[in-house]
This record gives structure tokens, C-alpha cells and sequence, in this order.
């Protein structure tokens, strides 16, 4: 398992790399949803 | 020929009712795809017989790269709707698709000088590739700036389309840009006439990732036009109609 975290001595290369690529995928996704979620609750508000 | 289906498309409520009904269509086959490619890149794939397991950035690398290129042909082709039909829902996809375009340039930049630095000795060379990824990401920054630069949202529309599509001869340069100049980066590994020079356990989660990346643009792409449907048409019935429906 250590030698799968030491990446042949990449680690400080591969798993930046991969960091920076699910953080911001992540992030890319979850806030326009969040954004949609709020404006339809803005909307439904703004009928009562 | 029957154009009904074109212009019904456009028409935003049944877009937004449409686009909600595909997401998890994309989203779902996407997070499968990618955790798939995650665990196949990370831990099925050989280490490489030069690079060892510092080849493993190449799932993420290419696919960002080969995203950030086909989110630009379809801002592209979207501003081209856009400007020739004066279609809103294109002029909307094309800024929409912009950002998360953007985020793949930089993300392609970023992995690739991570790359760089143990195999080439430098985390950045003004070289040939390097430099059209980079035009790449000021393409989508200018864009942006320019669109947002009208008071008047459908002028910026058109006069950032001309430039997304000027843009465009941007494309072929980076993906020839190994064969046309001397470069540091490596020449093309798939998209080449020949059978690609990578070993299938390595190849089948590049192919799984670069799907995954794929799905996964378009549900986000969708969410994100959504949301500027409902921003942009806020006073309209069909928008006011939507606050009777559950979310």
C-alpha cells in the first residue's frame, strides 16, 4: 500500500495532479447546482 | 427538410424541461466512468517502462487537454448558431460552455507542468504546445471579457462569436503543434493513422477517463444553462409557473 502512495517516487508529481483534477471538477459540478437549487427556491418564494 | 425539432429546442421552457430530464443521463454513466478510470489509471495500469507510475498523470492530463479543445469547437459552433439564427439558448450555451472550458485549459496546464518538471527538468518551456494550450486558455478569458463587456447581453453575444470563431484556427494548431514544430512534448499516442503506441491496459482507462471527462462536461454544461434559463427569463410565466412544481 505504501509503495501505491510513493508512486515509484512520483508522489509529489501524480497526486497534485490528481488532487487539482477532482477539486475542481468537484467543485465545477457542485456549485451551478447548488445555484439552481437556490433559484428555485428564490422562484417559488416570489409566487407566495 | 423539418426544422420543428430545432426550433422547439430553442424555445427555453422546453429546453429547461428537457435538460433536466438528460442530466442524470450524463451525470451518473459520468461518476461511474470516472471512478472506473480513477481505479483502472491509479492501480490496474503497469507502470510505464521509462516514466514508471509518473505516467499516471496522463489520465488526467489528456482527457483535460482533449476537453479543453472540444469544449472550444462547441462554444465555437454554439456562437455560430447563435449569430446566424439569432438563437438565445446558443448565444447562452457558448457563454456557459466558456468557464468550465477555461477551468479544463488551466486544469491541462497545470497537470502537464506537473509532468514536466520530473520528466523534462521544467515545470514550463515556451514551446510549440505549450504556448497554443496557453492562447487557448486567453481565448476563453478574452471571450469572456469581451461578452461581458456590452451592456446590452445579446450585442455582447455577437461580437465575442466572432472572435470565438476566429479563435477556432487556434484548434488544428495545438493538436499539430508536436508534427509542425520541434517540441519538447510528445508526438500524438491515439489520434494518429496508425494503431495507437500505447499498451491496452494503459489505454482502456485513458479511453474511460476521456469518456468519463466527456459525460461529465455535458451534465455540468446543462446544469449551467439552466440556470442561466431560469436567470434570463426570470419574469416570465413559464418560470413563474416552475415555482408550483417541486425542486
Amino acid at each position: 500500500m505504501s509503495e501505491f502512495f510513493a508512486m515509484d517516487g512520483y508522489a509529489l508529481f501524480v497526486w497534485p495532479a490528481y488532487a487539482v483534477t477532482v477539486l475542481l471538477m468537484a467543485w465545477a459540478a457542485i456549485a451551478p447546482w447548488l445555484q439552481h437549487r437556490r433559484l428555485r427556491r428564490a422562484i417559488r418564494r416570489g409566487n407566495r | 427538410m423539418n426544422w420543428t425539432w430545432f426550433h422547439k429546442l430553442g424555445s427555453p421552457p422546453h429546453f429547461y424541461r428537457i435538460a433536466g430530464a438528460m442530466i442524470p443521463w450524463f451525470g451518473w454513466p459520468a461518476a461511474v466512468l470516472l471512478f472506473a478510470g480513477l481505479y483502472g489509471g491509479l492501480w490496474l495500469a503497469p507502470p510505464d517502462y521509462q516514466m514508471g507510475d509518473g505516467f499516471r498523470i496522463i489520465y488526467v492530463h489528456v482527457p483535460a487537454a482533449w476537453l479543453s479543445m472540444a469544449a472550444y469547437v462547441a462554444l465555437a459552433v454554439s456562437a455560430a448558431v447563435g449569430l446566424i439564427w439569432r438563437m438565445k439558448l446558443a448565444e447562452l450555451a457558448a457563454r456557459n460552455i466558456a468557464p468550465l472550458g477555461a477551468a479544463f485549459t488551466l486544469l491541462t496546464l497545470v497537470t502537464g507542468s506537473l509532468w514536466g518538471r520530473p520528466m523534462w527538468g521544467t515545470w514550463w518551456e515556451w514551446d510549440a504546445r505549450m504556448t497554443s494550450e496557453l492562447v487557448l486558455l486567453f481565448l476563453y478569458l478574452g471571450y469572456i471579457a469581451l461578452h461581458d463587456a456590452f451592456p446590452e447581453r445579446r450585442t455582447g453575444a455577437r461580437a465575442s462569436a466572432i472572435l470565438a470563431l476566429v479563435g477556432l484556427v487556434n484548434i488544428p494548431i495545438i493538436h499539430f503543434s508536436v508534427e509542425w514544430w520541434h517540441s519538447l512534448h510528445q508526438g500524438a499516442t491515439i489520434t494518429k493513422l496508425s494503431a495507437p503506441s500505447i499498451a491496452t491496459e494503459m489505454l482502456v482507462p485513458l479511453l474511460v477517463m476521456a469518456l468519463g471527462f466527456t459525460a461529465y462536461f455535458t451534465a455540468v454544461v446543462l446544469v449551467r444553462l439552466r440556470v442561466a434559463l431560469l436567470e434570463s427569463e426570470r419574469d416570465t410565466a413559464w418560470v413563474r409557473a416552475l415555482g408550483a412544481d417541486d425542486v
